[in-house]
């Protein structure tokens, strides 16, 4: 007998068509799989109700694997072939990796990644990392009752491309449909429901086991941007254990400890930490093999002052980010707080003295990630309409631009990008007084476009008439997480603004993908010789227009044979414009310049003593270097 | 004429509309679907409708179209783990058989 949910209203699904999604937080310590049941998220727990999966995959001669706290249980046992924090090693080589003397390992170095020699072979990041998820898919698949339509799996903000496809070959490699990568600081803000908040800049400070992560996010549109980040990857709540342990050592006056009394003590450190988060005071008992016996109480003042260089090392990473965001405290909306190592009381209040605001903390700091994963895996499935044309994206498949003068296509958003993404451009007009500005957005790999696929097209009306090249158009493309296209343009000085909002993948399968990016290889070279040429012929196109301007208003001071000899030029251009031989129209244009010179001193001189400061005589000669300018109305 | 909860699964119910943060109550029905005819739905409703026979058990208010009452009369709902699995069931003395999976029935 199936076991039901309950639906939002019409939400209702047939049977057997129920969207079990979930979401990861792939820990480099602990990972958790959650789901949202009956409108809640929930942290899906093991046989034994327990929430965290230890992030531990040993490998045994006979091939198999154990995974979790079985693994954990055998790592001072069998170091060699106990896998512990793998994510360090996604998507690294062998010289990326510091510290390698420390561990057990024995590596291998293989191109693009680093493999582990184990009792089962040769184990790569990816391989080991499969080990985790699928062992998460297998409990998320026995607490939902049936095979899942996918997940969504968080990565730090800083992990590069090498780094997301690794987790995502691991992901696949592990039977487990990936819907999305999500940046774990922008889980823990969709956990807080920040992403139905009004537009604004939150911090994420998060501090776990052993590493110390701060994101600065902007929330703009339901999207969130990483502006930036900063951290501290040999910094976490394990630090401050050690604090306390050296406290004790010192306070009891113990000599050198064996290995299994350091132990025991950093553990009895590790509970009084825990302990003092909700109490005043905690006592420290231990009898030690070594037959001393200790007897010690700490209390919070002494614990905070123990730490506090601790703490006040983790807001260094925190000016920075900041600064590197451009932004002041005053700007910061909510912080939110991630990692049991922020339940400790003086770095929930060194957080909140820094950000003058007291952080959002109210959900488990160990679960924030996972929950936020989990909702936006469930937004994603429920927004998904039913059927095939239900695409998701990570990556813009193909590149997304602009047509700009001369059928040439200016890429704004490179093919690959993760979405969401917002770039922008700035562009200017082409003609003196002109009021419009025609946008063509277009997308694919090619340089004309002819060649690339149409996606909308939009026009800017009323820009203020302006000199050629002086108004200044920024034109932003953004994709969100759905793979739906804004593009925006506004005119800075006027403030007027147009835009559209265009699905860029839709209609797209991937065959025809995977054509036009062969199209594009194939082409490279031709492309690049259509390219020059379309950029000689726009070259030409404008010195004509500026030098036919200047005539119509300064024609008078030209004699007839002057005058003879630059119309000459202008019909020979003309000529070689409507041709397709570059070094032609390339000749041409050398010789108008050269007999527009003295003219164009002339316009000079005549404009300097009228005080003509208005005019721009730039008009005449090169100006092959001002910014590239849009397809004029 | 009647459809109830059992304790356990009101408390859920209750549970589950206080996160969710409104609703007036639980709305439950059939469909034609399904591998053997008929699908139960189970949804949080936010208003009721004219023609909604409305039930109350343990606290909790229980809409239900006229439509659906006559399959799903006598039946009560309750929450049930199953290993890992948790979830609502309908103990429904109207089914004279259900597909192996139990989501869809027959009457």
């Amino acid at each position: 007998m199936a076991l039901l949910q309950i639906a939002e209203p019409g939400e209702s699904t047939a049977p057997h068509q129920h969207r079990l999604v979930i979401g990861i937080d792939l820990g480099t310590t602990n990972s958790l799989v959650a789901t949202v049941r009956s409108g809640l998220a929930a942290i899906l727990g093991d046989e034994l109700g327990r929430p965290l999966l230890p992030s531990v995959v040993r490998y045994l001669p006979d091939g198999h694997s154990e995974v979790g706290y079985e693994a954990q249980a055998k790592q001072a046992l069998d170091p060699r072939n106990t896998i512990v924090s793998v994510k360090r090693f996604m998507g690294r080589g062998l010289q990326d990796l510091a510290h390698r003397e420390g561990m057990p390992y024995l590596f291998d170095d293989a191109p693009g990644m680093l493999r582990l020699h184990t009792a089962a072979g040769l184990k790569s990041p990816v391989e080991v990392s499969a080990e985790i998820l699928r062992t998460l898919r297998l409990r998320a698949e026995a607490s939902l009752g049936g095979a899942l339509l996918g997940a969504v799996i968080t990565v730090p903000a800083y992990f590069d491309d090498a780094q997301r496809q690794a987790t995502k070959d691991a992901a696949r490699l592990a039977g487990l449909p990936l819907l999305r990568l999500l940046n774990e600081p922008t889980a823990a803000a969709i956990a807080y429901g920040l992403d139905n908040a009004a537009e604004g800049v939150y911090a994420v400070y998060d501090l776990g086991g052993g590493t110390f992560d701060i994101s600065i996010l902007r929330l703009s549109r339901g999207i969130f941007e990483v502006l930036a980040t900063g951290g501290d990857s040999a910094l976490g709540g394990d630090d401050f254990d050690h604090r306390i342990f050296c406290w004790i050592l010192e306070a009891a006056g113990l000599k050198p400890l064996s290995v299994e009394d350091a132990r025991m003590l950093l553990t009895r450190a590790r509970e009084a930490k825990e302990y003092l988060t909700f109490h005043g005071v905690a006592q420290i008992n231990a009898r030690l093999n070594s037959g001393e016996q200790v007897d010690l109480t700490l209390t919070t003042e002494i614990f905070a002052e123990i730490t506090q260089t601790l703490v006040a090392k983790t807001m260094q990473p925190v000016k920075k980010a900041l600064r590197d965001a451009g932004l002041s405290v005053a700007e910061v909306k909510g912080v939110v707080m991630v990692g049991g190592a922020t339940r400790m009381p003086q770095v929930q209040r060194a957080v909140g003295d820094f950000f003058r605001q007291d952080p959002l903390n109210n959900l488990d700091p160990d679960k924030v990630v996972a929950i936020g994963a989990a909702k936006q895996a469930n937004l994603l499935a429920g927004n998904g309409l039913a059927g095939d044309d239900w695409l998701l994206l990570d990556v813009i498949p193909l590149s997304l631009g602009l047509e700009t003068m001369g059928g040439l296509v200016e890429k704004i958003i490179p093919r690959n990008s993760t979405i969401p993404t917002a770039r922008a451009q700035e562009f200017t007009t082409f003609r003196d007084g002109q009021t419009a500005l025609a946008l063509h957005v277009v997308q694919g790999e090619r340089e004309l476009v002819s060649d690339c696929r149409s996606l909308a097209r939009f026009e800017l009306r009323g820009i203020p008439p302006m000199v050629a090249g002086a108004a200044r158009i920024r034109v932003t493309f953004q994709v969100d997480a759905d793979g739906m296209l804004a593009v925006t343009a506004r005119e800075k000085a006027s403030g007027v603004a147009a835009s559209i909002v265009v699905k860029p993948s839709y209609g797209l399968s991937d065959d025809e993908i995977a054509g036009m990016l062969k199209d594009s290889l194939v082409h490279v070279r031709d492309d690049a010789l259509q390219r020059a040429l379309k950029e000689t012929q726009v070259d030409a196109e404008r010195l004509v227009e500026a030098v036919s301007s200047a005539l119509a208003r300064d024609g008078d001071l030209l004699s007839a044979d002057e005058r003879a000899r630059i119309d000459h030029d202008i019909g020979k251009l003309q000529a070689a414009v409507r041709g397709d031989k570059r070094r032609q129209i390339m000749l041409a244009i050398d010789e108008l310049e050269a007999d527009t010179q003295d003219f164009a001193a002339r316009r000079m001189d005549k404009s300097i003593r009228q005080a003509f400061t208005g005019r721009n005589i730039s008009d005449l000669g090169s100006e092959a270097g001002e910014a590239r300018t849009g397809e004029t109305v | 004429m009647a459809v109830t909860l059992s304790e356990q699964a009101a408390r859920h119910v209750a549970n589950f509309m206080v996160r969710r943060g409104k609703g007036i109550g639980l709305r439950l029905g059939v469909r034609t679907s399904g591998c053997s005819g008929m699908a139960y739905q189970i949804e949080f409703a936010d208003n009721a409708r004219p023609d909604d026979i409305e039930f109350e058990s343990h606290g909790v208010k229980v809409l239900i179209d006229p439509k659906s009452l006559p399959y799903l009369d006598g039946t009560e709902l309750d929450y049930a783990r199953e290993g890992l699995n948790e979830g609502f069931r309908f103990n429904n003395p109207n089914v004279k058989d259900a597909c192996g999976c139990g989501e869809s029935f027959n009457v």
